[in-house]
């Protein structure tokens, strides 16, 4: 009797777990759906997948070290013998140092995301949460840093921290807290009195859970969307500070750096600029399509 | 009306309180020492500490952040340690240039945006369509300073057409003048210019297929009547909180495109501040920049109060 009792609940809540994760499938399917039909969101995942291919396995694609120097081969133009991109003023190959160069940007451009996204979220959602004098005084601090350009606070940033990969992500992540924020505190403002907060209220859930396991997940759909889209802004940032030099410094490869080798080079060998700058237009956009088209999906209300 | 407008604008002196001590406290954590900055690595210890005196250095956090809001409460913004004179009469001296620029590239940036927004919505899914929201996309997501060295490689090292740098002399003619404005001004109204477009084809559409449109059609008038003067004055609103939005970042984008052209305006001034270590230059151009930044939105949603009156403000509480 015992065991029938066992087996029965145990079935009971394999089916609970199985019809749960049905339904989870079910959710992912719907919005993989939807964003598969979406033409130009298609466009953007390739261009973005494709660029996270080329960081991550940079070692392996790029055909030479992208720092080693052959002051002979300098300026070859793209196409030359082993160097289809050709090369810089140090007779760096310029497809490795673009190759490498992708890690770098990319790995600032979603470093800085993260960092602004999660101090932003998180003070988004005490703001929110809590109301009155605490979320006077975050919110009038956040929109103080708004006030000012981005570049222009990351410039101020840069200067206070030095040149350097940590140090950039530092720099573009500060500038990222405030419109993360921002973001956050608007939704937890339209979800906290909704009803399944007051009854979470009612039997007695803490508040930290409630924040947590209750709100963040209601708030989750515009933090990936202005995520997404933020990443596309975060490449743009990271190529600005390092082609007014106080970014990535010489000779680590970036996006920003090459394009600044190519500033000075461009009446001799114009396509250095042209291909690394090629190369940020490019994974910029993809991003932008990506995060349009899942902000069609996951959040419609923002489309503008 | 109006008692929401005072309140809106006695909203943004905290903000603004909170710029400046911001600015104050980011220049002072650059590192180095501007006494020794302005006396060079020679300079015996004795001058330095005579010049930090001078410079109101030796004095406590507290009291330099006291003189300092005190100064900028009496419009005095410090003086700058390289050119030894007053922070406000360089920006003075500086700010026509970049405003020349911006304002010229908004303009441009408003008449074609938005007209290319407009007929995009009034041909929706066409082939004009999709051109126009492709360029307009590709122009959101460009980095404008890749833009400009590609502009100057096209029209100035390889055809010759265009002056790359400088800002030309009124001496030489006012086509001296314009020929040295083209390419920054290019350069600065792309996104911009994008921006309008995109913002413009969602809010016409949406007022196009609104009944009152309906009702005009309905009534008879003429359709370029329709669009132009009553979809148009309609679907506004969006468009002017982006205008406002594109004004503060015209100054960011200002910065690069001048760095690129070497046009004399503010942001060539930044750059060769933060190069020199020049601190009171930066604080007072980065604060008058944050602040021109805190008035343009707060101008932005006075004039959103008044053309979108259905806008609540009371409401929204902080933000």
């Amino acid at each position: 009797m015992a065991d029938i009792t066992k087996t029965t609940s145990a079935d009971a809540l394999g089916l609970d777990a199985q019809a749960e994760m049905l339904k989870t499938e079910r959710r992912a399917n719907n919005v993989w759906n939807k964003l598969k039909r979406n033409k130009t969101a298609m466009i953007g995942l390739v261009i973005v997948v494709v660029m996270v291919f080329i960081a991550v396995f940079a070692p392996v694609l790029a055909p030479y070290d992208p720092n080693e120097i052959h002051p002979l081969d300098a300026f070859l133009k793209p196409f030359s013998e082993g160097h289809i991109f050709g090369t810089d003023q140090f007779g760096r190959d310029l497809l490795s140092r673009v190759i490498y160069g992708a890690r770098v940007s990319l790995i600032v451009a979603a470093g800085g995301t993260l960092v602004g996204g999660v101090i932003g979220v998180l003070l988004g959602l005490i703001a929110g949460f809590m109301g009155g004098i605490v979320d006077s005084v975050i919110m009038r601090i956040m929109d103080g840093f708004l006030s000012f350009p981005f570049v222009l606070l990351s410039i101020i940033l840069m200067t206070v921290l030095g040149q350097g990969l940590i140090n950039v992500i530092i720099a573009i992540g500060i500038g990222n807290i405030p419109s993360f924020a921002r973001v956050v505190r608007g939704e937890v403002h339209i979800v906290k009195n909704e009803e399944y907060c007051n009854a979470c209220r009612v039997i007695g859930v803490s508040n930290t859970r409630l924040l947590f396991t209750h709100i963040l997940p209601n708030a989750i759909s515009p933090i990936i969307v202005y995520a997404t889209l933020n990443v596309a802004s975060a490449i743009i940032s990271e190529a600005a500070l390092s082609f007014l030099g106080l970014g990535i410094a010489a000779p680590t490869a970036s996006w920003g750096s090459i394009l600044r080798e190519g500033k000075s080079s461009l009446t001799t060998a114009p396509f250095v600029a042209t291909i690394s700058g090629a190369f940020i237009l490019i994974t910029v956009l993809g991003f932008n399509l990506f995060g349009d088209g899942i902000r069609d999906v996951l959040d419609p209300k923002m489309k503008q | 009306m109006l008692k929401t407008i005072l309140k809106r604008i006695l909203q943004s002196i905290p903000t603004l309180l909170i710029v400046i001590t911001i600015t104050f406290v980011l220049t002072r954590m650059i590192p180095g020492n501007p006494a020794r900055t302005i006396l060079g690595p020679q300079a015996s210890a004795q001058d330095i500490a005579e010049m930090e005196i001078k410079l109101g250095l030796n004095k406590s956090k507290l009291e330099q952040y006291a003189d300092y809001m005190i100064g900028i409460l009496h419009g005095d913004f410090g003086t700058s340690y390289v050119y030894n004179r007053p922070v406000t009469s360089l920006i003075a001296e500086r700010i026509p240039n970049t405003l020349v620029i911006t304002l010229t590239s908004l303009v441009i940036a408003i008449f074609i945006g938005v007209g290319i927004g407009v007929l995009s919505a009034i041909k929706q899914y066409s082939i004009l369509d999709y051109i126009f929201m492709i360029l307009a996309l590709v122009g959101v997501s460009m980095p404008i300073f890749w833009l400009g060295l590609m502009l100057v490689n096209l029209f100035s090292v390889q055809l010759g057409w265009l002056p790359a740098l400088g800002m030309g002399s009124m001496s030489k003619g006012i086509g001296d003048v314009i020929s040295h404005m083209v390419l920054p001004c290019f350069c600065l109204a792309t996104i911009p210019t994008a921006t309008f477009a995109r913002i413009t084809r969602s809010s016409m559409l949406e007022v196009i297929h609104s009944d009152s449109i309906k009702a005009l059609r309905a009534r008879g008038i003429k359709e370029s009547s329709i669009i132009w003067k009553h979809a148009l004055k309609n679907a506004l609103p969006p468009i002017v909180t982006v205008l406002g939005l594109q004004l503060a970042s015209a100054f960011t984008g200002a910065i690069l495109t001048e760095s690129i052209f070497s046009w004399p305006g503010m942001g060539t001034m930044i750059v060769s501040a933060i190069d020199n270590r020049d601190y009171m230059l930066i604080q007072g151009t980065v604060l008058f920049i944050a602040v021109v930044f805190v008035v343009v939105n707060l101008l932005v949603d006075v004039v959103y109060m008044i053309i979108n009156p259905r806008v609540s403000y009371d409401s929204k509480g902080g933000n």
